[in-house]
């Protein structure tokens, strides 16, 4: 049993919602066109292919594109050793997909990290709080509209928040240089 | 000729006499027991310890006993990167610590919030506490952590005790000094 094979029998069950598997370096990502669906997915996944350990929850900003969010998730199989990736599509208006939970215990966590950091809510979620930050700060501060710097916020008794001074960076460094002079943290624009 | 007086001082008993100021003395006994609240919160902490074990030995300048009680401790230690949200719960502690009291900000992220230019990040803890003494460092070694604490040390030892202090004279006795 391959990564592959899973793949193929999960698109084999669910037809056209989930595209052709997509492998680089030997890992395999399957891409779900409907989100809404990701439940059934994911309880196949677990239920009839034995993929039993969700590794990971993780999310990316498309910024400027629609649909604006990404959902990945990292599942494996302990007993096969396989791993296998899920992705699905949220948009902004959306902003909301179904939880695992009910599936993998583990999820929570993971998804109240996303919660906290991109703003995606998890219907069916049973304690969908922040998680790293406070209760009311007003933002998502990994999405890619959110200055590195940060934004002012004042919660009194709580938490305050002030921009981080940046002195023309965030500094950058560069790998390939010759020497450590010109490798050395310094800020660098995009074009150069 | 007075047989007694009301004031006998016994040499033989009571050892040599040392003569000091009030205040000199009472830097002097401040000094030497700084109890450090020790407010670890990244990798300096881990120095801080190290500071504290045997190879470093900061008992050495009286400073071994840890606390981790606010209301018992002298100088708050704050090692590490200190987040937004644990802001609140710093400044928390720090009111809560009975004066005198005294503050070192340990290494580069406690002092200016170091590498994390950040929106999570307090860029320098001296935006909400007063900070004494500033070590450079990520993290700092142990001997800089002693450093720091004879450099605080010498800046309580020239610290006016009685400057604001109201002290009773034989005078004022029955009254009531504002």
């Amino acid at each position: 049993m391959s990564a592959l094979e899973l793949a193929n029998k999960l698109k084999a069950k669910f037809g056209e919602l989930i595209a052709e598997p997509m492998e680089f370096r030997g890992e395999i990502s399957l891409k779900i066109s409907d989100s809404a669906q990701i439940h059934e997915v994911c309880n196949f996944a677990k239920r009839q292919l034995g993929l039993d350990y969700l590794v990971d929850i993780t999310s990316v900003d498309n910024y400027g594109e629609d649909p604006r969010f990404t959902i990945i998730y990292h599942l494996r199989s302990v007993a096969a050793n396989i791993e296998l990736r899920l992705k699905t599509d949220v948009s902004e208006e959306k902003s909301e997909i179904a939880s695992v939970i009910s599936i993998w215990r583990t999820a929570n966590w993971h998804e109240r990290e996303i919660y906290d950091m991109m703003g995606v809510r998890f219907s069916g979620h049973p304690d969908l709080r922040r998680i790293l930050m406070w209760e009311g700060y007003p933002y998502f501060p990994l999405r890619k509209d959110f200055p590195l710097a940060g934004k002012p916020t004042d919660l009194p008794n709580v938490a305050f928040t002030k921009p981080a001074p940046l002195e023309g960076g965030p500094f950058v460094t560069v790998a390939e240089k010759a020497d450590s002079t010109a490798r050395e943290p310094r800020v660098r624009n995009p074009e150069e | 000729m007075p047989t007694h007086t009301d004031f006998a001082y016994d040499s033989k008993i009571e050892g040599d006499v040392v003569v000091t100021r009030v205040d000199a003395a009472l830097n002097w006994f401040r000094k030497n027991s700084v109890w450090p609240m020790p407010m670890g919160l990244a990798c300096c902490a881990i120095e801080l310890m190290a500071a504290g074990a045997s190879r470093f030995d900061i008992s050495r300048f009286g400073s071994e006993v840890m606390r981790f009680s606010p209301r018992q401790s002298d100088c708050m230690i704050v090692a590490g990167t200190v987040t937004y949200k644990m802001a609140a719960s710093l400044k928390r502690i720090y009111d809560q610590m009975a004066e005198p009291k005294w503050v070192i900000a340990m290494g580069a992220c406690a002092s200016t919030g170091g590498m994390y230019r950040s929106y999570a990040v307090v860029q320098g803890v001296d935006t909400i506490v007063p900070v004494d003494i500033y070590i450079c460092g990520c993290p700092p070694r142990p001997e800089a952590v002693l450093d720091a604490l004879m450099k605080l040390q010498n800046k309580i030892s020239t610290e006016p005790v009685l400057k604001d202090l109201n002290i009773f004279t034989k005078a004022d006795r029955g009254t009531v000094k504002s």
